[in-house]
């Protein structure tokens, strides 16, 4: 009894365990496709359906996107953003991968584990508060580094925030802020790469930098197109560094520099919610494109 | 009387039965508003010349900038009865759009409006009107005996289409502020036309490297020096239409004055609140122009000079005209929400804190708008012993702002900032930047939907 009845009771008891294991599970992914209903799919749509229509709710067709694009600061922002976003994805691709390399490289120790910590910690600063500390950086009057800057020829906080600069100061900014979290990312990913797949390599006489541009980095690449999507659709949306540098600088640096400033300033300043959400749509289109393109291409979603 | 005395029984029936109808039809309106108004109110009277919500008790919500609070503080304590929820913002100092944004929110929750606010900036009139933000305050709220006593022009900047909805706090009129022992040192005095200030700039240059005579560096600049030149860039000539010349000979003048100073370095480029200027360049100011807060709130706060060195004297003008002109750098404003539920305790919050003696006469840092609190100022001002001369320039200015630049939608200073300043940090002359800010200015105006003339 006890040997014929076991098998069917652990099996029962599997697929009780199994079942609860799906509940929870269950659970779990339906308390997060609830937030992403209620705060994300919700909200898009709302957008969508704001983008379309006018302030008294009679659809409009594309006469929002019409009037937005014919603004005179819009297609400067879109210049802003687009140069914006071609410094901070290049910095972040070259400079995150060759540091977390130089990270792996460290390996073990003491030394690793300091550099990631501080890596991170510039990430553990919520955005507004970096930028802050930023605009004391910036500035040669009070700055920590001021010999550096006036060795660059900057001697007034104006000089630093000249128009031409700013692609380059939201660019470390943004950098400062976001890329610790990318290293550890990548940290973590180097270290799943197999040890007989480097130790091969090893074998085959690869250096450092083979090991790097032929083992690392490759596998590597879905990591980099995840940084990359995210990097893109966030950059697209810069707002808070350009706002805050604004105000800090009483309006030199633009209040409607980016396209999210834009966006704000068509709702708030010019009471066009209708058109703000035009932009927003915009928005979303290009980095959903984007981040297709990135899938499609790199074999995103391809099973190994 | 006692003829109709018979008949008043029935009528007095049918009048009840009638009120009890009217009361049933409000109750039936009310209910109708609220389910349509979507929020907070409970029924409208139309009262002091707009649609009020029903009144009720409860706390007073005032907005104030930082250095009005002790505004809201003072008031609190002459007032211990009132319940009153003092909130602090930035004023929408630097035209931070702060009130506007949050006003576009709450009137899509339909709840949330502040009873009354302070803004710094003088256009918030403009869009808060649109807005259906800001209750009339000339039919009914405010008597026209106390309007009367307002500034000359004071409220201009509160007024649309003929009514006034907004109250002005402090008039930005500007004059010439000096350092009088300084002066008096380099053995120099103080300028009386725009021609002999210029001619003082190049002497100090020589002289005296190092001083200044003025700055140019920050976004209200345009309204010191172009404003007082009577520049046409900023002409509101209608509720939605500007005319806009920069390149006419009141504004070149003034702007190559400015170019010969700034090449010279008598004048600084960096901005008076800039942490440049407070580090290298606050004890170096000879001369000054700049509107009337700059005596309290940059001198004596700021820049921590000591007293009996800071005077005024009129703001220059050209050779050959009569009286000096005057800009207008901001000067705050009160507005009270038309959705408010206290109006009787926010226009008696409103009254008091514009022309009671006890604050705008006795503590307010800037010159008051309202006239008989603005004496008792001056008074205050010369007692205080801090100013090395008398007041008396102020008053005189106050009456002296030219009315041909005006509070428009969009934000003069704004524009100032994003296009001529970073030129300006780049060594351009002010002269070469005058078509782009002319073309900016066009930009915003048109975008804001503003019928542009130039």
């Amino acid at each position: 009894m006890t040997l014929s009845h076991s098998p069917a009771g652990s099996a029962t008891r599997r697929r009780r365990g199994a079942s609860r294991q799906s509940r929870a599970g269950m659970a779990f992914v339906a308390a997060y496709v609830v937030l992403l209903i209620a705060f994300g799919v919700l909200p898009t749509a709302y957008a969508i359906y704001f983008a379309f229509t006018d302030a008294g709710g009679r659809v409009t067709g594309f006469a929002n996107f019409v009037t937005t694009a014919q603004d005179f600061r819009f297609m400067d922002a879109v210049g802003h953003v687009a140069t914006y976003l071609a410094f901070w994805l290049l910095s972040l691709v070259v400079f995150v991968v060759a540091l977390a390399l130089l990270l792996h490289r460290l390996a073990s120790g003491s030394a690793s584990k300091a550099l990631r910590f501080l890596y991170y910690i510039p990430g553990a600063l919520a955005g507004a508060a970096s930028v802050l500390v930023w605009l004391f950086m910036l500035d040669p009057t009070v700055s920590p580094v001021s010999s550096l800057l006036g060795a660059l020829g900057f001697h007034t906080f104006g000089e630093v925030i000249a128009p031409g600069n700013l692609p380059l100061l939201f660019t470390i900014i943004a950098f400062w802020t976001g890329a610790g979290g990318w290293i550890v990312v990548m940290y973590g990913a180097l270290n799943n790469i197999p040890t007989d797949v480097m130790e091969a390599a090893r074998i085959d006489g690869a250096g450092a930098w083979q090991t790097a541009w032929h083992v690392q980095i490759p596998m590597l690449r879905k990591w980099i197109v995840y940084m990359v999507i995210l990097a893109f659709a966030g950059g697209a949306q810069l707002f808070v560094e350009p706002q805050l540098l604004s105000l800090a600088s009483v309006g030199v640096a633009g209040r409607d520099y980016s396209l999210n400033q834009l966006t704000y300033d068509f709702a708030f300043q010019m009471n066009n919610i209708n058109g703000a959400a035009a932009v927003s749509v915009e928005l979303l289109v290009v980095s959903v494109s984007a981040a297709a393109v990135f899938v499609a291409r790199s074999g995103f979603f391809d099973a190994d | 009387m006692t003829v109709n005395k018979p008949s008043s029984g029935r009528e007095s029936a049918s009048s009840k039965r009638r009120a009890a109808l009217l009361a049933g039809c409000a109750a039936t309106a009310a209910l109708a508003l609220t389910a349509c108004g979507g929020g907070g109110a409970t029924g409208t009277t139309t009262k002091d010349g707009f649609a009020q919500v029903s009144q009720k008790d409860g706390a007073l919500t005032v907005w104030v900038d930082a250095t009005r609070v002790e505004a809201a503080k003072l008031y609190q304590q002459q007032h211990p009865d009132v319940k009153l929820d003092i909130v602090t913002y930035d004023g929408d100092a630097n035209g931070s759009n702060y009130l506007q944004t949050k006003v576009q929110l709450f009137n899509r929750t339909g709840k949330g409006w502040p009873d009354v606010v302070f803004s710094s900036q003088n256009n918030e009139a403009t869009w808060a009107v649109d807005a259906g933000f800001a209750a009339p305050l000339d039919k009914g709220l405010i008597p026209s005996a106390s309007l009367g006593k307002f500034a000359s022009g004071a409220n201009d900047v509160c007024t649309v289409g003929g009514t006034v909805y907004c109250l002005r706090n402090d008039l930005s009129q500007a004059v010439l502020w000096y350092n009088a022992p300084l002066l008096k040192k380099f053995g120099y005095s103080v300028p009386t036309t725009w021609e002999e200030y210029q001619k003082l700039g190049e002497k100090v240059a020589k002289e005296h490297p190092g001083y200044l005579v003025g700055d140019a560096g920050d976004s209200f600049t345009p309204e010191i020096y172009l404003w007082a030149s009577k520049c046409g860039a900023n002409h509101i000539t209608g509720p939605k239409a500007v005319s806009v010349n920069t390149s006419s000979e009141a504004c070149t003048k003034m702007a190559k004055l400015m170019d010969v100073l700034i090449e010279n370095k008598s004048m600084s480029i960096s901005g008076v609140f800039s942490t440049d200027f407070g580090k290298n360049k606050a004890d170096k100011v000879l001369l000054m122009p700049g509107p009337a807060w700059y005596g309290g709130a940059l001198f004596e706060g700021t820049f921590k000079t000591p007293a009996k060195q800071v005077a005024a004297a009129p703001i220059p003008q050209w050779q050959g005209e009569t009286s000096p002109s005057t800009g207008n750098v901001g000067g705050g404003t009160w507005l009270l929400s038309k959705h408010s539920a206290h109006i009787k305790a926010a226009t008696d919050f409103l009254k008091w804190v514009t022309t009671d003696n006890a604050y705008q006469g006795e503590k307010a840092p800037g010159f008051p708008a309202y006239t008989p609190a603005a004496e008792t100022w001056l008074k205050g001002q010369d007692a205080s012993g801090y100013f090395a001369s008398d007041l008396s320039a102020l008053k005189d200015a106050s009456s002296q702002v030219w009315n041909g630049w005006g509070s428009g939608q969009f934000s003069q200073e704004a524009i100032w900032a994003a296009t001529v300043k970073p030129g300006l940090t780049q060594g351009k002359s002010v002269v070469s930047l005058l078509p782009a800010w002319q073309d900016s200015i066009v930009k915003y105006a048109k975008s804001n939907g503003y019928k542009v003339s130039q």
